[in-house]
């Protein structure tokens, strides 16, 4: 009769893979770092924890009713899906897999940092068509929030890159 | 902890993040370079979705949802500095504008990440990352037109100026200070005030523009009070138009 044990935290992780970033659809929650922790209780109730990029990211809401969505596909019926800044997001917690789609969809992935942001660290960006460093900062915002916008002199394409934060 | 303290801290941060996003929103379409159009429209989007943040903490204490918050209400019923309600004029008065309050701002949400309130402390701690790229944006600018031509600097310094007493009213004293301050929740507006002001002189110091003797303005003050320039309730109209055709809306 116990079915409800028969779900794993990792298959569920796993399940979650299926949910992208709306803004960027390439990019899994997983692989954009937002899914901070997956628990199962022992009468079977699953709780995902969630913290936003941006404070006021328009993407959160979708991405935590996207998830929920994807539970009750699943036949979990009962969860919660909360949304906090316990853990804070950071650019840094995009996976490789995640950087990799980020250039692949032509957006350059954020710079690793040592959470120190500084104007050195915003101006840098390698242009996600051609890898030249050789590149400008127009703007350190964009289109979205988590978005700057740079020009590359080597091949003269203007491109975005996503934030470091 | 006392909670009355505490809504007053949260709703002056929160209106003035409000209304300045507000304001910010105005550029959008106008800015004098597309850039700058964009820069503004995304920092109006940081600032009214932190405000939204700071209206949720405020609803778990007890205050209405946050769209009532910041549809419903009056002027009067508004605690943000004077500063953030004055139209944007031209670019020059925005740009000061900018500069001024958000280096404030971004000290204020350094000073709260600190904070001994928990939900107040977590979400300072990501604003002020957001708001680290609104400073850099000011400073940028400030730099460079403050020491460009005789045009832009002579405009930046006749805006400087007539900012300065509104900019002083961004530390306004709360009747609170005290207790937030033994309550270890805040540091209080002087102390505030004090980081600002060596903040503002190292850029100012880098440009051609002379910072006004602040200790010779009467500060603008009453908006942490409820008391408004004829401006606010304009804004306000404005702002909760959409919303007051049909507030039970799902959007």
């Amino acid at each position: 009769m116990n079915t409800l044990q028969s779900h794993s935290e990792a298959e569920i992780k796993a399940w979650l893979d299926e949910v992208k970033d709306p803004e960027i659809p390439v990019l899994s929650l997983n692989d954009l770092g937002v899914i901070t922790g997956i628990t199962i209780q022992d009468n079977g109730h699953v709780r995902v924890d969630m913290t936003p990029t941006f404070a006021g990211c328009p993407a959160m809401d979708v991405m935590k009713s996207d998830v929920e969505e994807v539970l009750e596909k699943r036949g979990i019926a009962d969860y919660e899906v909360v949304l906090s800044f316990k853990t804070q997001w950071n650019s840094n917690m995009i996976t490789e897999k995640g950087r990799k789609a980020l250039k692949d969809f032509g957006l350059a992935p954020p710079p690793k940092h040592d959470l120190i942001v500084d104007i050195e660290l915003i101006e840098r960006a390698t242009c996600p068509q051609c890898n030249s460093e050789n590149t400008e900062m127009k703007t350190p915002f964009g289109p979205a929030l988590c978005r700057s916008m740079h020009y590359c002199h080597n091949c003269h394409q203007a491109f975005e890159q996503f934030k470091p934060l | 902890m006392n909670t009355e303290a505490l809504k007053d801290l949260l709703y002056k941060i929160a209106d003035d993040q409000l209304i300045l996003g507000h304001r910010n929103s105005e550029w959008t379409g106008f800015g004098p370079l597309l850039e700058e159009d964009i820069a503004f429209s995304s920092m109006a989007q940081d600032k009214v979705g932190q405000s939204w943040q700071l209206y949720k903490i405020l609803n778990e204490l007890g205050e209405s949802d946050p769209d009532t918050v910041a549809f419903m209400r009056n002027a009067e019923q508004f605690h943000n500095c004077h500063f953030v309600e004055l139209p944007n004029g031209e670019y020059d008065f925005s740009l000061i504008r900018h500069f001024l309050f958000d280096t404030a701002e971004y000290l204020r949400f350094s000073m709260l990440a600190d904070s001994s309130y928990e939900p107040l402390a977590l979400l300072s701690k990501k604003i002020k990352g957001e708001i680290k790229y609104h400073k850099m944006h000011a400073d940028i600018w400030i730099k460079q037109l403050g020491a460009a031509t005789d045009d832009s600097i002579s405009r930046l310094q006749e805006s400087l100026d007539l900012a300065m007493p509104y900019a002083l009213g961004i530390f306004e004293a709360s009747r609170f200070d005290e207790e937030l301050k033994a309550d270890g929740i805040f540091e209080g507006e002087s102390a505030l005030m004090a980081q600002w002001k060596e903040q503002i002189t190292k850029i100012i110091d880098q440009t051609e523009l002379q910072l006004p003797d602040l200790d010779a303005l009467t500060p603008q003050t009453g908006g942490r009070y409820g008391e408004h320039t004829e401006h606010l309730q304009p804004l306000l109209d404005e702002m909760s138009e959409v919303f007051k055709i049909d507030p039970t809306a799902d959007w």
